[in-house]
């Protein structure tokens, strides 16, 4: 089925058919996975994802550090494009998994497919691949300099990697009921990259009867103690405007592909932004963000990451319920000011 | 190796930018850098660096003591550079306070009458909830940098060609 983008409308079937897979292969002990038109196996260096218009070989370990936050974030916002080639469109409650539907190259051939799926059911597929297919000693959430391979035959598992569940604050780390700090005794060490920042918290003096009404933490100490890379959690909540922080080394697994705007505060060191047209991959422009910078990204772009040191991030994003419906209608524009 | 992260101030700041490989026009990105920003800033003047519909992130320089502020909803104050401490005061004279379907900080004319909640001591890179209902004032005995997480209201400052690389 050749798609064009323009065709992959809100009335799209939803295949609510449960994935299968198999017992696993006696040669590299992985098992395989179908759903839909797609099926997925992997073997000691590479994913191979078939469907019906082709075939599409991944190196094993990017493939599963995609996977890892696709599954994490709960298919995140808009596009989760694992390559330039396949890669999953959040629908909330439905998604789109692809093959070169995002790629002008496969478009012109007609060799992009497209399928919808019931979002709980894709993600029991992706959760229990990602599950078999992770061996001891691999965390897809790691940096490469802080994790073993995912290479060679099946060689145990790490559900405790991919399991991590990312914190999210209701309204404010430390108030009473909500997220709390991050501590050696909670199991967050100060990461290697970060040992230099101030570990002090803020000085609390709550009058008798405020205590849990007023409240403050260490932001730097709490991003420093960050056992995954590019994986925000929520510190904060203002209405519908989440703070998400996050540490980042190495390469963002994703390309990811707004279905709104969202904004990056670079609190400490350096990330170099990747940004291609949503649609097409084709390139249009690099940012580089260094300590202070602060910037959009439209919500028309697909954007990729790169941080030669662990650094701090804050990604500011905005949850109003339906607005990646506003901005695709186009009542929203795709740059929150003009100037 | 001992690793030495890289934190800016509004006296050591260096700015990346925005190239353009494809279609593309370097304003779309809203590029600037709050230590740029609040290095031409009046103290307390909140300059929005971020916007997102009506949510704002706004870098203030501070200095001194500022006004007294109250919000009818939840704000935050990320320390960005210096140290200050930030005072409470539950107001008593609850018509003083703005209508709860008010967005953004309301300047208040003086210090309110009221309960004292409380002080909170900062230093760099500490976050401070600012409560809804609750006023508060800054206090910086030298330099600072704030960045307030908010909503576009009266104090709110827009300025994009001013602080955006275009």
């Amino acid at each position: 089925m050749s798609t064009a983008i323009k065709d992959i409308a809100d009335n799209t079937p939803i295949n609510t058919t449960a994935h299968s897979e198999s017992a696993p292969d006696p040669h590299n002990g992985y098992r395989k996975y179908a759903i839909g038109g797609f099926s997925f196996e992997r073997d000691e260096y590479f994913a191979r994802i078939k469907s019906p218009t082709g075939t599409h070989v991944v190196d094993i370990e990017n493939f599963l550090r995609s996977m890892m936050r696709d599954v994490a974030w709960g298919f995140f916002y808009g596009w989760v494009n694992f390559d330039e080639v396949i890669g999953t469109v959040n629908h909330y409650g439905s998604v789109d998994l692809y093959m070169g539907t995002y790629n002008s190259a496969y478009r012109e051939a007609g060799t992009d497919y497209t399928e919808r799926f019931d979002s709980q059911n894709l993600l029991a597929c992706f959760k229990s691949m990602l599950k078999d297919w992770t061996n001891t000693g691999f965390d897809p959430f790691a940096a490469p300099l802080e994790t073993g391979t995912a290479r060679g035959p099946k060689n145990g598992n790490n559900d405790a990697a991919v399991d991590f569940q990312r914190e999210l604050a209701d309204r404010f780390v430390t108030l009473p009921g909500d997220s709390e700090i991050r501590t050696d005794e909670r199991g967050f060490p100060v990461n290697r990259q970060f040992s230099d920042v101030s570990q002090e918290e803020p000085e609390i003096h709550a009058e008798p009867g405020f205590e849990g009404e007023i409240a403050a933490f260490n932001l730097f100490k709490y991003l420093s103690r960050s056992p995954v890379t590019w994986n925000p959690s929520i510190v904060s909540i203002v209405k519908n405007s989440a703070y998400c922080p996050t540490s980042e080394e190495h390469i963002l697994p994703i390309d990811h592909g707004n279905d709104r705007v969202e904004w990056f505060i670079q609190l400490s060191d350096e990330i170099s932004w990747r940004v291609g047209d949503k649609d097409s991959g084709a390139p249009r422009a690099v940012v580089t963000m260094k300590a202070g910078d602060v910037s959009c990204m439209p919500a028309d772009i697909r954007h990729k990451g790169f941080s030669p040191k662990r650094s701090m991030l804050l990604v500011w994003e905005n949850l109003t319920p339906g607005l990646e419906k506003r901005y695709e209608s186009g009542e929203l524009p795709p740059v929150p000011a003009e100037f | 190796m001992d690793e030495q992260t890289v934190f800016a101030s509004i006296d050591n700041y260096t700015k990346g930018g925005v190239e353009i490989t494809g279609k593309d026009e370097p304003w779309r990105y809203l590029f600037s850098n709050m230590f740029e920003v609040t290095s031409n800033s009046q103290p307390w003047e909140r300059i929005v660096v971020a916007k997102n519909l009506e949510f704002t992130i706004e870098a203030t320089r501070a200095e001194g003591e500022s006004p007294w502020y109250t919000c009818a909803h939840d704000e935050t104050a990320l320390l960005m550079q210096g140290a200050m401490e930030v005072h409470f005061i539950k107001p008593g004279d609850t018509s003083a306070l703005p209508p709860e379907d008010k967005e953004g900080a309301v300047r208040l004319s003086g210090e309110p009458q009221g309960a004292k909640m409380g002080h909170i001591v900062a230093s760099r890179g500490h976050l401070t909830l600012l409560p809804a209902g609750a006023a508060y004032q800054f206090r910086a005995d030298g330099l600072a940098m704030i960045l307030i997480q908010s909503v576009l209201g009266d104090e709110s400052i827009e300025k994009w060609a001013e602080i955006c690389q275009h």
